[in-house]
């Protein structure tokens, strides 16, 4: 297709799986994300792939290290409340070594929270997606176009490390429609899944998925191989994008909807002779260090926004260290911030 | 150039239905608009109950302002999703000198807010308006749009008996993308047997085309997010 078409973000993200081979789709709905469990339960049917709705979140995930173990493409998506009654089955996907995609459209929390848009998941997104040592990667994109490439790196990446990837949007990013182009989609290389559960044609030894280890030793040995694993990804897999960084005075970091909003703020204190500039992490785990480490060289100052109280706020910090002030603005239970909002708040950190 | 809106005087109630994510809501209140310069009193009714984010709501202020009264569920654009229509709707059915405009909520789902009204629309008279999107990838072939139209017909136990084509890519909208529709439109027509009464598209671009039905219209749903 190379003709434009307009599509909302949850559209785009299923749709965007579908092309690049997502054949098995377990999901339970819940607002800001049911329109992608809902394209879902309407195409795969028809293109020969396996949309259910399982009786609960718990369940859905099951099915996905079912799936994965199966060695096909597989996903699940949810909103905050949903996605943290998935933990459980993250953590035996994170320790069985099984790729998969995990969508979280972030609403307002905690506890059932709001329907509208929040960034307030970033802390369970990147520390803690289940118990145990581990991680997953995961990716924000910021617009309905990134959503469709990031949607495919996500399924790429899993493969090629073995680990479940997690696509942390919003409400807004799921709700808005956008013009997009899937010919654009770039494609990286995966590995044959030969550890995957396909029945062995009495030709091979059986593969086994499990994430239980009888023997400490053998525990921690493999825990140990994995984060050697998670030390290739944090070298080679970061991603962000940076803008008016060259000059600049006060650091915006922002991801997502709120990266967009940061850039009209910018853009407005730019016109007004300020010198702003944005780091947009594309990547939130790993967590893109090298521009910001760069920055704390020679900006003044860094302002850290999120549609939370605070959480990526803490990784810039551990990032700058010291070498500069980190402040922190943010608006919660899914309210958005106006870019004159921030550009008040930019210009009260910068003394005007 | 702007359409002849005369034939929305009567019957004095308007439906505006179709695929989620064709512009609905903001068809809808343009020709609220468009009828408060010749019409008083009239009346928006948003019956929702599918989408949670982008509402009528947004336009209260430009609504109200121009003499629009609007009707909203108590629950619009807040953060629970209860999916319930407020009592005034029925004002609409009981004051015959208001002329109203309904915006129907996405798909067969959001039409079936309006079965509970059916044979109060059949009593009043009613004309139900389907908008189509040729970039809409659900409704881009014309038999996908019709199978649509008849899916909503079914929920709703209405009749849909006009299109409008609100073509468009948003921001990235050109007159080519708007008249490269016009094959579509009048397939989605010739197919369904129901009538193109209206083109719509942002006055910008409206600007460039020349068509008798063509209703150029203003974005009113707020937007602050800047393109990467």
């Amino acid at each position: 297709m190379s003709e434009k078409v307009l599509m909302k973000g949850n559209e785009a993200l299923a749709e965007a799986a579908i092309r690049c081979g997502c054949t098995h789709f377990f999901g339970y709905p819940i607002t800001p994300q049911t329109e992608l469990s809902e394209y879902m339960a309407k195409q795969m049917p028809k293109r020969g792939g396996l949309y259910l709705q399982a009786e609960s979140e718990i369940a859905a995930i099951n099915m996905v290290l079912g799936a994965a173990s199966a060695g096909v493409r597989v996903m699940t998506s949810s909103s905050s409340p949903g996605i943290s009654l998935k933990c459980e089955g993250i953590s035996y996907l994170i320790g069985s070594d099984l790729p998969c995609v995990i969508v979280n459209m972030q609403r307002g929390g905690p506890g059932l929270g709001g329907i509208q848009p929040a960034q307030s998941d970033y802390f369970q997104a990147t520390r803690a997606l289940g118990h145990g040592d581990g991680h997953a990667i995961v990716l924000a994109p910021a617009t309905v176009q990134e959503v469709v490439n990031t949607t495919t790196l996500a399924f790429d990446l899993a493969d090629i490390y073995r680990t479940p990837v997690m696509i942390l949007g919003d409400g807004a990013l799921g709700q808005m429609m956008e013009p997009i182009d899937f010919a654009e989609v770039p494609r990286r290389q995966c590995p044959a899944k030969d550890w995957a559960c396909t029945g062995t044609g009495m030709k091979r030894p059986h593969n086994i998925v499990n994430s239980l280890y009888i023997q400490p030793e053998d525990l921690e040995r493999l825990v140990e191989e994995r984060f050697e694993r998670y030390a290739k990804i944090e070298a080679e897999e970061a991603l962000w994008e940076e803008q008016n960084t060259e000059d600049t005075e006060l650091v915006l970091v922002a991801y997502g909807i709120t990266a967009r909003i940061a850039k009209s703020a910018m853009n407005m204190a730019r016109e007004k002779g300020l010198k702003v500039g944005l780091v947009r992490p594309i990547t939130l785990w790993p967590f893109p260090k090298k521009p910001l480490d760069k920055l704390s060289a020679t900006a003044k100052r860094f302002l850290c926004v999120e549609l939370s109280m605070g959480q990526m706020v803490e990784d810039v910090r551990l990032v700058v260290n010291g070498r500069a002030p980190v402040d922190f603005f943010g608006r919660t239970g899914g309210m958005l911030m106006t870019p004159a909002e921030l550009l008040a708040q930019i210009e009260e950190r910068m003394g005007k | 150039m702007s359409a002849d809106l005369s034939f929305l005087h009567s019957p004095r109630i308007t439906l505006i239905t179709g695929h989620y994510g064709t512009g609905k809501t903001n068809v809808a209140v343009n020709l609220a608009l468009a009828l408060r310069l010749s019409l008083s009193p009239i009346a928006l009714a948003d019956l929702d109950i599918v989408n949670p984010y982008f509402r009528s709501a947004d336009a209260r202020q430009a609504l109200e302002s121009a003499g629009v009264e609007v009707i909203l569920p108590a629950y619009a654009n807040t953060n629970v999703d209860v999916p319930s229509l407020p009592a005034r709707v029925a004002s609409v059915f009981d004051r015959p000198d208001l002329h109203a405009v309904l915006d129907v909520g996405g798909d067969d789902a959001g039409a079936t807010a309006l079965g509970q009204y059916a044979s109060r629309l059949e009593e009043c008279g009613y004309r139900m308006l389907a908008v189509i999107n040729a970039r809409r990838p659900e409704i881009a072939r014309p038999e996908d749009a019709v199978a649509m139209l008849r899916a909503i017909e079914q929920a709703s136990h209405l009749k849909v008996t006009g299109l409008i084509n609100n073509t468009h890519l948003c921001e990235e909208t050109t007159p080519q993308t708007v008249e490269s529709s016009f094959q579509y439109a009048d397939q989605c027509a010739r197919l369904s047997g129901v009538p193109l009464v209206l083109t719509t598209a942002e006055e910008r671009i409206a600007a460039q085309l020349q068509r008798p039905d063509l209703l150029p219209i203003r974005l009113y749903t707020k937007n602050y997010l800047e393109r990467f």
